[in-house]
């Protein structure tokens, strides 16, 4: 390996770092504004300077290549003069408000102005004025206090990939804007707030809300959808105030997407903090004695085959696993999760996978979509696809026409007869995916939604093992979950794939054949309701609570432990950042409630017993936070029906796709935005 | 260069005309086949010319989309370099250089000229709507200064009296010839006679 | 002084047309097929013995940057990318070669794309010299007529097409890497080097970029050899070159003469002298506004080339001299050249975008009167700190001509800084103490 010296001492560098990098394997901390690990170098800011001998000039640290033999000082007075220099410029025009403003507490210009200020300005022109500018509903802006360092610009061009921001003008009169001030359409959007060094670009919502040190903060996991981005949340008092994100270069890297970060201020709205029943057609508070009396009373009543249960989209692993044991308790076997019937092969955990990891998909050198759009169902999946394609300028195929995904993309056919050629070896794109080393096949559900879809699934899978595509090093089936909870249901088996009498559960659902249905926390769930009795268990009074003849309340996803399976098959812990709502009960508790009323009996001692329980349940479980273990064998593929039929792509209301969303101000205000643009365009 | 002000009244659409599309075409043939984005200087140019010396917003999303590009890029384009007019200008529009080379031989008085016979103000359009004028720095003809361009043309080597009667000509519709105002060869020196600048009295 | 028979630029003022046909009677397009036929290795080499340096500013050795292409073309294909958006204050020779002898930069551009692997050209017009580059494209097409240019030009087996790209009214593009990235059609922002253009330039190809002048005269020099372009002017400071002589002279004008002429001639024996006679000289920018400017006593005996001026604290540039005579005001036309990097800076690097118009703002209120004995420290802090420390060059052109006031000029300077500061005297006051209201406690 190369050597390079920085300040006396020797190390060892990796090819194609950066003298930055390599001062950082030397600990040696450089300041600095525009350079991003995850962004193009811009170089502009010129903080990162630093000392290279036989260079008259201080050279950029972050711009500069290293290279074998190089001699590097970042502790003369030479470079102290040169980074002081810069930081007087800095602050020339920079408004100095850090009392009224909001990045005040974590602002990189605050902090390093500390080392590099000087005490006094001696700039005693009129400070510049910059107009502030409209970006949507998330992003308040203040221009003055921007110091061009063009993160925001590099970030929504290069990970976002919408070209909407800019930089106009020149020289000392150059403003950061998107085009004529409109709001920013990228499911990401703002991330540039965190990446924003000043205090130019900040949140929105947050706005004048707490100061950083004021906030709890809590290490978490996100349920909004099912990649489970690494989240921070910050709380005051019982209020979740913001959002943050965690890095997890394995997951989400940097980034979270807009649903993530701002859908919190749903979890102050609409909450259900007391049971509920309904009386005279009309929901009146109750107690949790009566409630659970009620409950019981009805399940005593009812033909166990004639009760129905159905588990919701953030549900966590401990409360799914409560749930069926209760369920088994009381005999009850119609239960699912599924928002519609789809086709799942629960045989072998890589079938309900997203197997080569999202990681994996910057290895990947050939990625093919079916009936799936990751821009809305998986965001952060979608930006690491984006990034294969900007980096490596990997291929991406789709059958079935999902519009905008924020890159390139070819539509090779929108037919299950397509996907029928290509398995068959007779469309020419079989020779681009044969010819492939580490190929990608990303099924959505809405392609395992269709007639075709056992045929679709069976018959890729055989065809991947067939070619040696699913093997130790790589695994080329991805499932692309849409919801939190759907992998864990699917590894503790919270569905019925036996037909029995009475047809699928989803028929009976359709036909109105349960007399009781049990909800927990389940609002996207479709049914007309005719002479059911509905209990309603969950946090938000969406959908669910709705049709309900019984709320009980449980906590949100903030407000309790949990542990959640994402679409990778990583296990992952969710903490308590805040507690419940009013008189809301963990929803294992309200369970062992109901059976100590029913039986006498308790489902679970406590939660580490009950998390002790639903850890074993967990197939190929390898450890917290990691790829569960893997086992390839090549199952027999089970027969199945083909029909030709187009290949249609489930739309989704991004930003309303849950009861948090939906209760969220701050979703339905980008919500309008998105559909006032949709109705006008972008084109005036 | 404090920001360009866009026009509070756009035109709805642009389009080239006949004519300019095959000049398009002309230019696309200059640049590699995946890099048609150097054209859009070339088409910002057109743009303006086709539409009396200034772009419209309309224009802007029109090239952006003709060579798929980001709208905000050609909004960024034409907002950096300063021979775009993002509002009109007069029929003859009159750049004043007004860089040191030219400052010490006089461009002041030109600037005074054309405050008094045109407008008060930079760009704002002469009463009779037929000139504007500005300041611009360094032409690249400082041997010849004071110097001003209007439209494509310099006037070179000029003094308060030949910039009035310019300027005169230019609001009657009735441009006087460009080049020196000296009668010399271009840029070549005139031993014989004695030239003084303005500044010397 | 120059022989007659050395210049090189014999039309410069257009006394014997620009037309294809009287270029040729000067001998342009002479015996291009058999320079070519000599080889690669042959020209660069001459070029190289000639010491020919670039005439865009630096003066960096253009046998040597041609060197640095690459051998052999590999994937990509090479480009050569001509320098004509001559833009700095005091220069105006390119123009005259694009409209007088357009037909040596064109031989001099066949020549230096064979040398350099390069089939396609572009030049680089700025934009405002739409009459210059209307002249040059009837120039191209004259000499594609005659198959000098195109498919195999010249008869020499080499392809060459050769395009005009119009700047937009940007300073900056004139640095090699804004220009680059203004030919891809983006703002003119100067890339970081490394990568340089020569392996990593336009479309991410290798790519030369000369100035107009620098390509001109290699025609002659390769007619002529180079034995006879270095015996002219100075060792490592060869050949000719042609200077722009304005400001406050009798009569400005555009010269070719030696390199290493005294400047003392140039202004004496072309220009007409100063205005008000060589006692009233104040001041000389001696190449371009970037250079920073000689007061009198050092005029007196300079000469013009690269190595003298660097000698003096200053530099040739772009040899465009501009004169200052005791009528002006010295610092009011230095803040107006601040001004003019001000309204040029591109604006990415904080140094070159915050304290420009610093240094500017500073200079304009001197020149008023308003400013304070502080304040010429600050001014000169203020260029230091954007000195060496911006991604391009521009930040030193912004700040050499404020260092060369202050270091040649202080006197006349402290005489206009007479506003009051807050505090009287300089003082080691600690911080954190309120200056203010220690002066009332001293009062
Ligand atoms: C701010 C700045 C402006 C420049 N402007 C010009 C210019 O207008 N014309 C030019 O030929 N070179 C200019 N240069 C120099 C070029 O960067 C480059 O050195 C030159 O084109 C190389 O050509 P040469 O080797 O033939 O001199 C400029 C450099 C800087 C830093
Ligand atoms: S020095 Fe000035 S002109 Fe050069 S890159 Fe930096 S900001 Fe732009
Ligand atoms: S971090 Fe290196 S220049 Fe900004």
């Amino acid at each position: 390996m190369p050597k390079i010296t920085i300040n006396g001492k020797e190390i060892e560098f990796d090819k194609g770092m950066t003298v930055l990098q390599a001062c950082e394997l030397a600990n040696v901390e450089i300041p600095r504004f525009c350079y991003h690990e995850k962004l193009s170098i811009a170089g502009n800011c010129r903080m990162c300077l630093v000392e290279m001998e036989k260079s008259a000039k201080p050279i950029a640290s972050c711009a500069m290549p290293a290279t074998e033999g190089m001699n590097i000082k970042t502790n003369t007075e030479f470079v102290e003069k040169a980074r002081k220099g810069v930081m007087e410029f800095l602050l020339a025009n920079h408004p100095l408000d850090c009392p009224v403003c909001d990045q005040g507490g974590e602002c990189d210009l605050q902090d390093q102005s500390l080392y590099y200020g000087v005490d006094k300005s001696r700039f005693s022109e009129n400070k510049r004025f910059v107009k502030e500018k409209y970006m949507g509903p998330l992003i308040k802006t203040q221009m003055t206090r921007c110091i061009h360092c063009t993160r925001c610009i590099r970030f929504a061009t290069e990970v976002a990939g919408v070209s909407e921001l800019g930089a106009i003008g020149r020289g000392e009169d150059m403003e950061i804007t998107t085009y004529l001030e409109k709001s920013m359409e990228s499911e990401l959007s703002a991330n540039v707030i965190d990446l924003c060094p000043v205090g130019a670009l900040t949140s929105k919502p947050y706005a004048f809300e707490a100061r950083p040190w004021e906030l709890k903060k809590t290490e978490s996991i996100d349920v909004m959808d099912a990649v489970g981005s690494n989240i921070r949340v910050d709380t005051y008092g019982w209020e979740v105030k913001r959002i943050l994100p965690r890095i997890n270069n394995e997951i989400n890297e940097e980034w979270i997407s807009d649903k993530t970060r701002y859908a919190c201020d749903g979890l102050l709205k609409q909450r259900l903090d007391t049971p509920y029943i309904k009386k005279n057609g009309k929901l009146a508070k109750t107690t949790w004695e009566e409630a659970i009396e009620l409950i019981c009373n009805k399940i005593n009543v009812t033909d166990p085959k004639l009760i129905g249960a159905h588990v919701g989209d953030m549900v966590s692993l401990e409360n799914i696993f409560s749930f069926k044991k209760f369920l088994n308790t009381i005999n009850c076997t119609n239960y699912d999760f599924r928002e519609r019937n789809f086709y799942i092969n629960s045989s072998d955990k890589i079938n309900y996978l997203f197997n080569s990891s999202i990681s994996g998909i910057e290895k990947s050198d050939l990625i093919l979509l079916i009936g799936c759009n990751p821009r809305h169902e998986a965001t952060m999946v979608n930006a690491r696809i984006r990034k294969a394609f900007v980096k490596n300028k990997t291929p991406i195929y789709s059958l079935g026409d999902v519009g905008d995904l924020t890159y390139k993309y070819n539509i090779i056919g929108d037919t299950t007869e397509t996907f029928k050629e290509i398995i068959g070896g007779k469309n020419e794109f079989s020779r681009k995916f044969l010819s492939s080393k580490k190929p990608i096949v990303i099924i959505g559900e809405s392609a395992l939604e269709l007639k075709s879809g056992k045929f679709i699934f069976e018959e890729i899978k055989e065809f991947l093992f067939k070619n040696n595509f699913i093997n130790k090093n790589w695994n080329a089936l991805n499932i692309l979950s849409q919801n939190a909870s759907t992998v864990g249901c699917i590894d503790l088996q919270f569905f019925n794939e036996k037909k029995d009498d009475g047809g699928t559960f989803f028929k009976k659902i359709k036909n109105n054949n349960f007399e009781l249905i049990y909800l927990l926390g389940s609002d996207n769930f479709e049914l007309v309701k005719k002479n059911e009795f509905i209990i309603y268990q969950g946090s938000h009074g969406d959908r669910g609570a709705e049709i309900a003849d019984i709320i009980l309340p449980s906590p949100a996803y903030t407000e309790q432990d949990g542990m959640y399976i994402n679409l990778e098959g990583r296990l992952q812990e969710c903490r308590k950042a805040s507690y419940p709502a009013g008189q809301a009960k963990e929803d294992w508790k309200i369970f062992n409630l109901i059976i100590k009323k029913l039986k006498n009996e308790k489902l679970f001692h406590n939660y580490e017993d009950l998390k002790k329980l639903t850890l074993g349940q967990i197939k190929n479980f390898s450890g917290i936070d990691s790829l569960p273990n893997k086992i390839f064998k090549n199952n027999k593929k089970l027969n199945s029906e083909f029909f030709n039929e187009k290949i249609l792509i489930n739309e989704i209301d991004y930003y309303f796709t849950n009861s948090i969303a939906r209760a969220s101000k701050t979703m339905s205000d980008c919500r309008n935005v998105k559909i006032k643009s949709l109705k006008e365009g972008t084109n005036n | 260069m404090s920001l360009k002000e866009v026009y509070n009244e756009q035109p709805n659409i642009f389009k080239f005309s006949d004519k300019n599309q095959k000049i398009v075409d002309e230019i696309l043939k200059k640049y590699p086949n995946n890099n048609k984005k150097s054209a859009v200087m070339p088409l910002l140019y057109l743009a303006q010319k086709q539409n009396d010396n200034w772009i419209p917003l309309a224009a802007m999303k029109y090239i952006a989309k003709f060579l798929s590009i980001p709208y905000i890029n050609v909004y960024e384009i034409a907002t950096f370099y300063s021979m775009y007019n993002l509002s009109p200008v007069g029929k003859y529009f009159i750049q004043v250089c007004t860089t040191s080379p030219c400052l010490i031989r006089g461009a002041d008085k030109l600037v005074k000229v054309c405050k008094e016979k045109i407008s008060s103000k930079e760009r704002k359009l002469s009463e009779n709507k037929r000139c504007s004028w500005m300041e611009v720095e360094c032409l690249g003809a400082c041997v010849n200064a004071p110097m001003m361009q209007v439209n494509n043309d310099y006037y070179e080597d000029l003094n308060e009296n030949n910039a009035n009667k310019i300027v005169e000509s230019l609001l009657n519709d009735k441009p006087l010839k460009p080049g020196s105002y000296r009668g010399r060869r271009n840029t070549s020196p005139e031993k014989d006679k004695n030239l003084n600048g303005n500044s010397s009295k | 002084m120059i022989k007659e028979e050395n210049k090189i630029f014999k039309n410069l003022y257009n006394d014997f047309g620009w037309e294809i046909e009287n270029s040729i009677k000067r001998n342009d397009w002479n015996n291009t097929k058999e320079i070519i036929s000599k080889g690669r290795e042959w020209i660069i080499n001459e070029v190289k013995s000639s010491e020919l340096r670039g005439r865009g500013g630096a003066g960096f050795p253009t046998g040597l940057k041609w060197s640095f292409a690459p051998k052999e073309v590999g994937s990509r294909p090479h480009y050569l990318v001509i320098n004509a958006d001559e833009s700095e204050p005091g220069t105006c020779k390119d123009r005259d070669i694009l409209r007088f002898e357009p037909q040596k930069l064109l031989e001099g551009c066949l020549i230096a794309g064979f040398a350099v692997n390069a089939h396609t050209c572009y030049i680089y017009v700025r934009g405002e010299y739409y009459n210059e580059g209307k002249r040059l494209q009837e120039a191209i097409d004259q000499a594609y007529k005659k198959n000098f240019l195109g498919k195999n030009a010249c008869g020499s087996g080499w392809d060459f097409e050769v395009y005009i790209h119009y700047g937009a009214g940007a300073y900056i593009c004139g640095e090699e890497t804004a220009l680059l990235e203004s030919l891809e059609g983006n703002k003119g922002l100067p890339r970081l080097k490394p990568p340089f253009p020569a392996l990593v330039g336009l479309y991410g190809c290798p790519t030369i970029v000369n100035n107009v002048e620098t390509v001109a005269v290699v025609p002659t020099i390769l007619r002529k050899g180079a034995k006879w372009f270095s015996s002219i002017g100075k060792p490592k400071n060869t050949g000719t070159k042609i200077f722009c002589i304005s400001g406050n002279v009798n009569n400005p004008c555009n010269v070719e003469e030696e390199m290493g002429i005294p400047l003392k001639d140039l202004i004496e024996k072309y220009a007409g002298g100063v205005v008000g006679g060589w006692d009233n000289l104040q001041a000389v920018i001696p190449g371009g506004s970037s250079m920073p400017l000689l007061p009198k006593n050092i005029c007196e005996t300079i000469t013009m080339d690269f190595d003298s001026l660097v000698k003096a604290k200053s530099g040739l540039g772009t040899a465009g001299i501009v004169v200052i005579n005791k009528e002006q005001d010295i610092i009011k036309c230095m803040a107006r050249i601040a001004k003019f990097y001000k309204h040029e800076s591109c604006g990415q690097c904080t140094p070159c975008r915050e304290g420009v118009g610093w240094m500017w703002r500073i200079l304009e209120r001197t020149a008023k009167g308003e400013s304070t004995y502080r304040d010429i420290d600050l001014l000169s802090d203020v260029t230091k700190q954007i000195e060496g420390h911006t991604i391009c060059a521009f930040g030193e052109g912004a700040s050499w001509p404020v260092q060369g006031l202050l270091r040649h000029f202080r006197k006349e300077i402290e005489k206009k800084c007479t506003g009051t500061p807050i505090v009287k005297k300089k003082r080691n006051v600690p911080y954190l103490i309120d200056q203010h209201l220690l002066e009332k406690e001293n009062a």
